[in-house]
């Protein structure tokens, strides 16, 4: 029988099973598969905070959202086209994401009165009729798998293991992905249990051949290549993309990188990526706690190394008194906070754009920070690089602030020449600057305002620095009134004089009368949401903050340019505060803080509602 | 990579040739503690000391918390970093790890190192980081104005314990030991003779090294260690422990005890080979520890000296020993080689 082949310009896929079910690998591996065929996608993890909560219930629901096109996307989609639940509890967790008319592939083996009763089904919804309104394709995959293991020597519980393998197969063959990848992939990762490897693979096999006999499945779906701009690329995390921005700004500063690091959810992926680059003379330390994270990052900068700690905002908020240090001793560090949703442990798998004020004013004293914010996992490498750039050039710790969403959420990158890459180096002063010989710690550049970084090992510099004022010039413990004043508005006018680039504004017919601003990684749902206010023939303006901290000099004069300022934030307004208190700018917030990124269309609504109103 | 393992304490860093002296050490820094202090002889100890090493004064750092002793960076001429309360372990970890070349010392008090940076210093002497940890007890909060610290006696009434501090303090030198320390060392600052002894010893070892130093503050908890001054009793009461020499005071002696540990009895009830030998370099820590334990009661019998001295690996030789590997399997890093590492595909 020869089965129809329909042409799709995007699809949606979501899997969901419990958090032992394999989902996030299953997920990657489509992922990788979609890559290397050359869609443009953006994926999505979604996973409970517990390592293995317990099985089949709804908060051990894990699952992975994958969009992929033949055209450039911006983020992992809103609602899925197809779900693939491997139990009752992926279905109820997932089921109200799902538009009426998409494809449910469900395991019809896990559906047994138990794990149904488990999440409070009375009937299977399998069975009656309550999913009538979606296309279900019911799937035996555990048995099937066992079945198609059988010549294995393998436990029953071994071969069931398997079945997400059967379920990527089967939606390989669906979506036409290409099938080598994922065969070498299971030949690697189970080198050493050759067996296992093989199973894993007749497993992945037998799900795409049950595609291509099964009667359940009529169709199967094409989704041509995106024209995406000429160059290699590589699929990439915001994690990881931010892990090679740090040994990227290691290398372009000629700065040793110190990591100190402590363990927090949704950061280690980072510490973790760091570890295994040591050949680039990375020094990753997994500190007692966060505090000792980043004080030992700031005790390797004093000694000239580019120092660095990631955490979460729990972390930050133990590390502020560090910070507040480095700001006083003015000595270059990076602090990466991948916020998650708050108060204090929140939800550490979830999203969130809460740090915002902590990362501007959640210190004692006058203390400001640099802030810069990726916009998309991509940019998670090249906001590293320009953090580094500000730390190094106005000696100041810098705050980047990623989040979950970026952390987790992957997207095809074009990998830049390394030869672009700017060069973020800075001399280390080995002179006396002093009229009389005398080495001066505190004497600032006349353009930036920073001060000289002369480390252990150089002769003749001896000098004491601390969390003590200091006297303009010597560094010297000073209590004097006057000395204060200028020091505090010294240290203020060196990070609001630091040079960032203007805001860009996309405004294509430049006759928009509302903006839309947003911050951090927003910016993919925002740059959706105006696609289809344009498509539908509507004019808004978009223009996207990575600095935070000084805010692009041309701001004012944007926001002012625009009857309407718009600025969606997942939090309760924090940029819209600044923005008011300095712009003196009627900033219209929309803000959703569910743990969650937002959804195109959702923000396509807002723009709307501002168009339309008056 | 090896010899550095086999080298002792500061053998990487830079050896000067120019003559130094104590005032080589002194900053222009007016001294500011109190007019009596214990830290007086501590610093004047350490500047005359720190000629003896011959190492480059700009290879020199001394990190420091929040407290009375942590402004001693400020008055010596090296690098100095007078950092926050209890994180001066932290900050110099991370300076010592990535920078071998350079003797790293930490100076911290009571407060500072065994309340609010307990957890820091511990891991520091886990972690074997090579530190020199000068910590200045004098059993007493004096930079906030006398309130009890964590190694005042129950009972110490204080601003903040009138009625009596309620908590038993820390032994510094039980819990150095009991957090793997490989080098404990006590000492008494009005006796610089074996202060510098000490610090010679220390400064010896490679790894970190803790020194407790007795430091009496004569304004909020004056004559705290007077029993090991006074001419009357200090030497029955002070037990020198020396590798290698029977650890006896003037009167009393160590041995070993029925009941499996170690007590004090009197020196002429016992012959010398029942007296206990000290051993500094034992891997066992167990008999240091019960040294530890015998100023309990306080002041009827202190020991003080080098309790633990033992070989173990420091940290940041072998993170740069992992580092060196890395390279050696896998070649120095390159940026476009790391980029590409990926699974990547091309387009156009």
């Amino acid at each position: 029988m020869t089965k129809q082949v329909q042409q799709l310009d995007r699809v949606i896929i979501r899997f969901a099973g419990d958090s032992g079910d394999g989902m996030q690998l299953t997920g990657d591996r489509f992922t990788a598969g979609t890559a290397e065929f050359g869609n443009d996608l953006s994926t999505l993890p979604n996973f409970p905070a517990e390592i293995r909560a317990p099985a089949g219930t709804l908060p051990g629901v894990s699952s992975f959202q994958l969009h992929f096109a033949d055209h450039d996307i911006l983020t992992p989609g809103d609602a899925p086209n197809v779900l693939v639940a491997m139990n009752p509890a992926a279905l109820k967790a997932n089921l109200g994401d799902l538009p009426r008319g998409s494809d449910i592939i469900a395991n019809t083996d896990e559906f047994t009165k138990r794990n149904l009763q488990k999440v409070g089904y009375a009937a299977n919804p399998l069975e009656d009729d309550s999913l009538s309104e979606w296309r279900v394709h019911a799937v035996p995959l555990t048995s099937l798998t066992v079945k198609a293991l059988e010549g294995f020597d393998l436990s029953k519980k071994d071969a069931e293991r398997s079945k997400n393998m059967f379920a990527l197969g089967l939606l390989s063959w669906l979506y036409h992905r290409p099938t080598e990848h994922t065969i070498k992939f299971l030949e690697q990762k189970f080198a050493k249990k050759p067996e296992i490897a093989k199973a894993n693979i007749a497993a992945f096999q037998a799900g795409w051949n049950y595609g291509e006999t099964t009667e359940s499945f009529s169709v199967s779906y094409e989704v041509k290549p995106a024209q995406l701009t000429p160059g290699i690329y590589r699929n990439i995390s915001g994690n990881q993309a931010l892990a090679y921005g740090l040994i990227a700004a290691s290398v372009q500063s000629k700065l040793p990188l110190f990591l100190g690091s402590y363990p927090i959810t949704p950061a280690s992926d980072i510490l973790h990526e760091l570890s295994k680059h040591k050949k680039f003379g990375i020094r990753t330390f997994q500190a007692e706690d966060e505090i000792a994270g980043v004080g030992a990052a700031l005790g390797a900068a004093f000694g000239g190394a580019l120092g660095v700690t990631t955490t979460s905002g729990p972390g930050v908020a133990l590390k502020a008194e560090t910070v507040g240090l480095a700001v006083t001793t003015e000595l270059p560090l990076i602090i990466v906070d991948v916020q998650r949703a708050g108060p204090s442990t929140g939800m550490p798998t979830k999203t969130e754009q809460t740090d915002l004020l902590m990362a501007m004013f959640g210190r004692n004293g006058e203390s400001p920070v640099p802030i810069v914010a990726p916009m998309s996992p991509c940019d998670c490498f090249d906001a590293a690089i320009e953090a580094a750039r500000i730390a190094v050039k106005y000696r100041t710790p810098v705050m980047l602030l990623s989040d979950g969403y970026l952390a987790n959420g992957s997207e095809p990158w074009r990998l830049p020449e390394v030869s672009d890459l700017p060069d973020i180096s800075q001399e280390f002063t080995t002179t006396p600057n002093g009229d009389d010989g005398e080495f001066l710690p505190y004497k600032r550049d006349a353009e930036t305002l920073a001060r000289p970084w002369a480390i252990p090992g150089t002769a003749g510099l001896e000098h004491r620095i601390g969390g003590i004022e200091k006297a303009d010039g010597t560094g010297n413990i000073s209590y004097d009134p006057d000395n204060h004043d200028l020091m505090v508005r010294s240290r203020a006018a060196k990070i609001a004089g630091i040079d960032v680039p203007d805001l860009e504004v996309d405004d294509p017919d430049a006759d928009a009368k509302v903006l839309v601003i947003g911050w951090g990684s927003t910016y993919g749902p925002i740059a959706a949401a105006i696609r289809r206010i344009r498509r539908n023939g509507g004019k808004a303006a978009q223009a996207h903050f990575r600095h935070l901290n000084p805010l692009p000099a041309n701001t004012g004069e944007v926001l002012k340019r625009y009857d309407k300022v718009l600025l969606p934030e997942i939090n309760l307004g924090q940029l819209a505060l600044l923005l008011r208190a300095r712009y003196l700018v009627d900033v219209i917030s929309y803000n959703r803080v569910r743990g969650l990124p937002f959804k195109a269309e959702e923000l396509a609504g807002v723009i709307q509602d501002v168009i339309d109103s008056d | 990579m090896t010899e550095l393992l086999n080298g002792r304490g500061l053998s990487l860093v830079p050896k000067t040739d120019v003559k130094q002296g104590l005032k080589d050490f002194k900053s222009d820094q007016e001294v500011r503690w109190c007019p009596g202090c214990g830290d007086y002889a501590i610093l004047a100890a350490v500047q005359s000391f720190l000629p003896e090493l011959g190492l480059k004064r700009e290879n020199i750092v001394f990190v420091s918390g929040i407290g009375c002793s942590s402004r001693f960076p400020y008055y010596l001429n090296t690098y100095g970093f007078h950092s926050i309360h209890g994180r001066a372990p932290a900050i110099a970890t991370g300076l010592a790890a990535s920078r071998p070349d350079l003797s790293v010392w930490v100076i911290t008090g009571d407060g500072d190192a065994l309340s609010i940076g307990g957890n820091h210093l511990i891991h520091a002497l886990r972690r074997n980081v090579n530190l020199n940890i000068l910590l200045f007890n004098n059993r007493i909060y004096g930079l906030t104005k006398g309130q009890y610290s964590p190694t005042s006696e129950v009972g110490k009434i204080t601003k903040s314990t009138p009625m009596g501090s309620l908590d038993k303090p820390f032994n510094p030198i039980s819990l150095a030991i009991g957090a793997e320390a490989s080098f404990v060392a006590r000492t008494i600052d009005s006796d610089r003779k074996h202060l510098q002894s000490v610090l010679r010893e220390a400064t010896a070892h490679r790894g970190a090294s803790l020194v407790e130093i007795y430091q009496n503050c004569n304004i909020f908890n004056d004559n705290a260690f007077e029993p090991l001054k006074d001419p009357e009793v200090r030497d029955d009461i002070t037990l020198r422990l020396e590798h290698g020499q029977p650890i006896v005071s003037a009167s009393k002696a160590v041995v070993r005890a029925a009941s499996g540990g170690i007590e004090v009895v009197a020196r002429d009830g016992v012959s010398e080979d029942e007296i206990l030998v000290h051993d500094a370099h034992n891997p066992d820590p167990s008999i240091a520890f019960a040294l530890s334990r015998l100023d309990e009661p306080a002041f009827e019998h202190v020991p003080i000296g080098v309790f633990r001295s033992v070989d173990r690996p420091s940290y940041e030789v072998a993170m740069a020993e992992q580092m060196e590997e890395a390279v050696q399997q896998k070649g120095p890093g390159d940026l476009s080689e790391l980029l590409l590492g990926g699974d990547t595909w091309r387009i156009g």
